[in-house]
């Protein structure tokens, strides 16, 4: 084997910008489960936001406005979710699963137009003095503004959760909403508010892959990429700073196996396509275990909130 | 102000006016997205409700073909419900479906090209075991560890799809395939075959396997202390506990059961309709399921006409597909709407509208 | 929606004509295709779509199209094909290698509708199957490949290793190695056929590998915007022209070209005279075009392929002509002899010099 040709600087800056869907993605979806909502339209939410922001890119010329846009959309659709779920009452599971089936079917419908048209370019944002230092420079430096966005995203929703109130009133509501509710929080508000942040987050990661990283639209895009997000909140166990390395650890799985591939090394692709998920379960595993039965998920999830 | 009061029971006429009502809703809401798109509503409805039941170009072999669509979706769903109704969340019933048909098809082809009528009975309870088995670690690790099981069994379902793909490129391959990826086709060896069993209805051993799930799911809820068990530990955990339901056993009961009949589901599939392992053997049936146990609110007269229903909407969709020309992205849509409609009417069923005025405080 | 519209004006002059003219008006001819991605994929699906619109327009009222997109293979599509034969289609063109049994299936119980199997093996009175000898446009990017490469390193995006990728991994290697001895392949296989962002991903792994001539077996542009991104690095359209990425970095391209077999197979039918047939057509015979070889490639090079896909065309050159050894180095083909359809067709094992393994 000859891993010779792989060069680990390039590697760790590709793998951040293949990861950096799954870590908006991710990332919102967490804030979402925080609440106590579990939401398995990741999936729609960001293959809509992928065509949203497209459209908008393309007419506006302007990647800002097309992910903006993206955001809106997302948010726009997981609303529908919002609606279902907080004011309908309907069981979480199957409402995430209809919004999945009924944003791919949008996305596509609204895509139909702008087959094989090539997006503004993303300008990439090299930071002067710091791209040159050696070795870390390149890595982290030279990259488009979004990249540099979900990582601050990481740092401000790890704050937001645990220095500022209205954390606090998120995780109550997620912890326990009866309770929250006796305390005069409004419950459902705070819901609709977690349920809209993790669609703008699932909307920006599917813009990411259609104006930067692939970039273009095409029926079914993300390919799946919405329930990695799902897995790696699991695999972070609702924390941040884990989100982050989960995500990274994903997109390096994924970034290694096809260096791997591309050296000429021999690589069982199927068992390398199956760890981050095998792992995950180890993971999930071992914190339950340790923790004596009590996992970090929050105590509401999937729970439906009603007052009498 | 509009408050919702919780019934007591849910209602008896809701629960039979509101499936009703939303599809009206639907047909109407669809109607508008395709008028919006430039084809004539009416036509687009009537092609997709009506047609696939009662044109007589379509109907003699639609009608049949709903009973093999809505089979395994059916009994996916049966098997899902139970733990639905306990609180326990096994959303992984795509990677029990695969299971089964990969370990249905890998102790049929060990024995090929062997000739006897117990092979596919064998085949059968192999089927079964692969389900089982695969949902047995949710089980085990949640009754261990008290690890989640929506996650465990989510994670699971991608991993039985690489061992799918492994399987159909590697060790099941059909070895006079050509090279090409894909098992033997079992439907056309006579002794792994899952034929049609009385010719022109559809029904093959999964149909009848579902139907037969159905009629022992509701014995079981309504005349067994196990399903009373269920339904206890759903309401209340904490008072199941102290009725003495043993919770473990429980939750090993509910996902082995929904693993080994999403595993013979699986098998049925492998061996009859699909009749081999190819890469996309996993067509969802395992995620729509879900929804159809839900639709059919978790009862199992209501998942056996959620899953008709479902499956209605596929085959006229098709059918709508290729006489209209509508782009399959819109049946989707239009089966979004559908089920989101379906969902939220639910409200009305256990729960009573009522007008209070705000009261001051 | 260009298209769409366009088909539509067609559509409603061609109901115009045939009002005008009733004593000419007979039946049309239905014509079914069902693909098994979205109509609009931007590479397989979309191929056969085009190709069948193509159709339908060169016949006009004579014909009339029905599609399906984004049918599963197995189950499904033999319900769908089914219930075409039911609404009276005269012929059905299945395309995708996963229909193969349904179509048998189908056949068999409608034998007097006719049908067409892309890439598939397995012909029946009523079945055909058709397929392009897409090695041979492989074994002119293999040329090209070879002689623009200054690392000497060529890539391979390969989707499921089957006997047709494989097929034109080794005719690409062949002829690069042919030009170039001192050349390398690295093929990194995806599993899929059409992932845009596993795709752009893994075209840059290989340019992060020093790689800088890509070639592609999935239906995306991903790997060319990946490589336009990097800048020096060489590739190929794939299925499409895709000449917007050209002169540089798509420096050339195998186009799909079904439309002529379609119109020829649908003539038939309408003259009464299809037969089931095992077609398996490459250069010569139009099935698999040669996109326009860009500006950036010398002009002796240029020459040379265009040589050598004229002399592919005329039948003059066999891509796999020996000598030729496996990867095992043990003898294929002997100095002089050509590989024969059957080995070809099921073909399953690497050339002597690219190295890793096929996935089993």
């Amino acid at each position: 084997m000859d891993f010779g040709s792989i060069n680990p600087v390039i590697l760790l800056a590709s793998l951040m910008v293949a990861s950096t869907p799954i870590l908006l993605a991710a990332l919102g979806e967490m804030v979402t489960e925080k609440s106590g909502v579990l939401n398995l339209g990741v999936e729609g939410m960001m293959i809509f936001g992928a065509v949203c922001g497209f459209i908008a890119a393309v007419e506006s010329q302007s990647p800002a406005i097309g992910f903006l846009v993206a955001a809106i959309g997302g948010a726009a659709l997981s609303m529908l979710f919002g609606v279902l779920t907080q004011i309908f009452l309907t069981t979480q599971v199957p409402a995430g699963l209809a919004l999945t089936l009924f944003g791919t079917g949008l996305a596509s419908l609204l895509g139909q137009n702008y087959q094989g048209i090539s997006p503004p370019r993303m300008p990439e944002m090299h930071i002067p003095l710091l791209k040159d230092i050696p070795f870390l420079g390149p890595i982290l430096f030279e990259h488009d503004a979004i990249v540099y966005l979900s990582i601050l995203a990481v740092f401000a929703v790890w704050a937001f959760l645990k220095f500022t109130r209205a954390g606090l009133v998120l995780r109550a509501v997620g912890e326990n909403h009866a309770a929250a509710h006796a305390l005069g929080y409004k419950v459902k508000l705070v819901r609709f508010a977690a349920i809209g942040f993790g669609g703008a987050m699932a909307g920006l990661g599917g813009a990411y892959i259609s104006l930067v990283r692939v970039p273009q639209w095409t029926d079914g895009i993300t390919a799946g990429i919405g329930w990695i997000a799902l897995a790696i909140v699991v695999f972070a166990s609702w924390k941040a700073g884990r989100i982050l390395i989960g995500a990274y650890l994903f997109g390096g799985i994924t970034v290694l196996q096809l260096n791997l591939q591309a050296a000429g090394a021999k690589v069982p692709v199927e068992l390398l396509s199956m760890s981050p998920f095998l792992a995950t379960i180890l993971v999930l595993v071992v914190i339950s275990a340790r923790r004596h039965g009590a996992s970090n998920a929050p105590a509401m999830l999937g729970r439906i909130f009603h007052t009498s | 102000m509009i408050k919702f009061i919780k019934r007591p029971q849910p209602s008896k006429f809701w629960t039979l006016a509101t499936p009703l009502l939303a599809v009206i809703l639907t047909m109407i809401l669809g109607g508008l997205l395709f008028a919006a798109m430039g084809k004539d509503p009416f036509e687009a409805i009537r092609t997709i409700f009506w047609d696939p039941l009662f044109n007589p170009q379509f109907a003699g072999y639609s009608r049949p073909q709903l009973l093999v669509k809505a089979g395994p979706l059916i009994l996916i769903a049966i098997g899902l419900s139970l733990g639905f109704k306990a609180g326990i969340w096994n959303i992984g019933a795509e990677g029990q479906y695969i299971m089964g048909a990969l370990t249905g098809a890998a102790v049929g082809l060990a024995l090929y090209p062997l000739e006897a009528w117990w092979i596919f009975p064998l085949m059968i309870i192999a089927g079964a075991i692969g389900g089982f088995v695969w949902a047995m670690i949710p089980a085990i690790l949640k009754t261990r560890f008290n690890t989640n099981e929506i996650l465990v069994s989510l994670m699971l379902v991608y991993v039985a799809e690489q061992i799918l793909a492994s399987a159909a490129l590697g060790a099941l391959r059909n070895p006079e395939g050509n090279g090409f990826p894909g098992s033997r086709n079992l439907s056309q060896i006579e002794w792994m075959s899952n034929p049609e069993l009385i010719s022109g209805t559809g029904a093959h051993w999964g149909v009848i396997a579902a139907l037969g799930a159905v009629v022992a799911t509701y014995v079981l809820l309504n005349k067994h202390m196990l399903g009373f068990q269920i339904r206890l530990t759903g309401e209340s955990p904490r008072a199941a506990r102290f009725a003495g339901v043993k919770d473990k056993l429980l939750v090993m009961f509910c996902l082995g059961a929904a693993g080994a009949l999403a595993g013979l589901a699986g098998l049925f599939e492998v061996t009859g309709p699909a009749g081999q392992i190819s890469i996309d053997f996993g067509s969802g049936y395992g995620f729509t399921a879900i929804i159809v146990a839900f639709l059919g609110r978790l009862h199992p007269v209501g998942i056996l006409l959620a899953g008709l229903l479902l499956a209605l909407t596929f085959i006229g969709g098709e059918l709508a597909q290729f006489m209209l020309g509508l782009p399959s992205s819109a049946i989707q849509v239009f089966q979004g709407m559908l089920l989101m409609t379906l969902l939220a009417m639910d409200i009305v069923v256990n729960y009573r509208l009522t007008l209070v005025k705000k009261e001051v405080a | 929606m260009k298209r769409r519209t366009l088909l539509t004006a067609a559509a409603a002059s061609a109901l115009a004509l045939g009002a005008a003219m009733p004593s000419f008006a007979q039946d049309p001819v239905k014509v079914g295709f069902i693909y098994v991605g979205p109509r609009n994929d931007g590479g397989w699906s979309q191929h056969h779509h085009e190709a069948a619109v193509d159709m339908a327009e060169h016949f006009g009222d004579a014909v009339e199209l029905v599609e399906q997109e984004t049918v599963p293979e197995g189950a499904d599509a033999e319900r769908v094909m089914t219930q075409m034969a039911l609404s009276g289609v005269d012929i059905i063109f299945a395309t995708s290698f996963g229909y193969m049994d349904p179509v048998i299936n189908v056949a068999s119980k409608f034998p007097n509708v006719k049908f067409e199997h892309a890439t598939g093996y397995k012909t029946a009175e009523n079945v055909g199957v058709y397929s392009a000898r897409f090695y041979e446009g492989r074994a002119v990017e293999g040329y090209l490949a070879g002689n623009v490469t200054e690392s000497n390193k060529i890539g391979y995006i390969g989707s499921f290793p089957i006997p047709e990728v494989i097929r034109g991994i080794n005719s690409s290697f062949h002829h690069a190695k042919l030009v170039n001895p001192d050349v390398e392949m690295s093929v990194v296989w995806l599993n899929t056929w059409f992932d845009p962002a596993k795709e752009a991903d893994a075209a840059q792994a290989l340019i992060d590998n020093g790689i800088d001539v890509v070639l592609q077996h999935t239906d995306s542009t991903a790997p060319q915007i990946t490589a336009q991104k990097a800048g020096n690095v060489y590739t190929f359209g794939q299925a499409a022209d895709m000449a917007e990425f050209g002169p540089m970095p798509r420096i050339s391209s195998i186009i799909d070209l079904w439309a002529p077999y379609y119109i020829e197979r649908v003539q038939a039918v309408i003259d009464g005279t299809w037969e089931s047939d095992n077609t398996w057509d490459g250069i010569g015979a139009g099935m698999v075009g040669i996109g326009e070889i860009s500006s950036a490639v010398p002009a002796d090079v240029k020459a040379g392929a265009e040589a050598l896909r004229d002399g592919i065309a005329a039948g003059e050159i066999h891509p796999f002509t020996g000598p030729i050894n496996k990867q095992d180095g043990s003898v294929w083909l002997a100095e002089g002899e050509v590989a024969d359809d059957g080995t070809l067709a099921g073909m399953n094992f690497y050339i002597e010099g690219i190295t890793g393994e096929i996935p089993q």
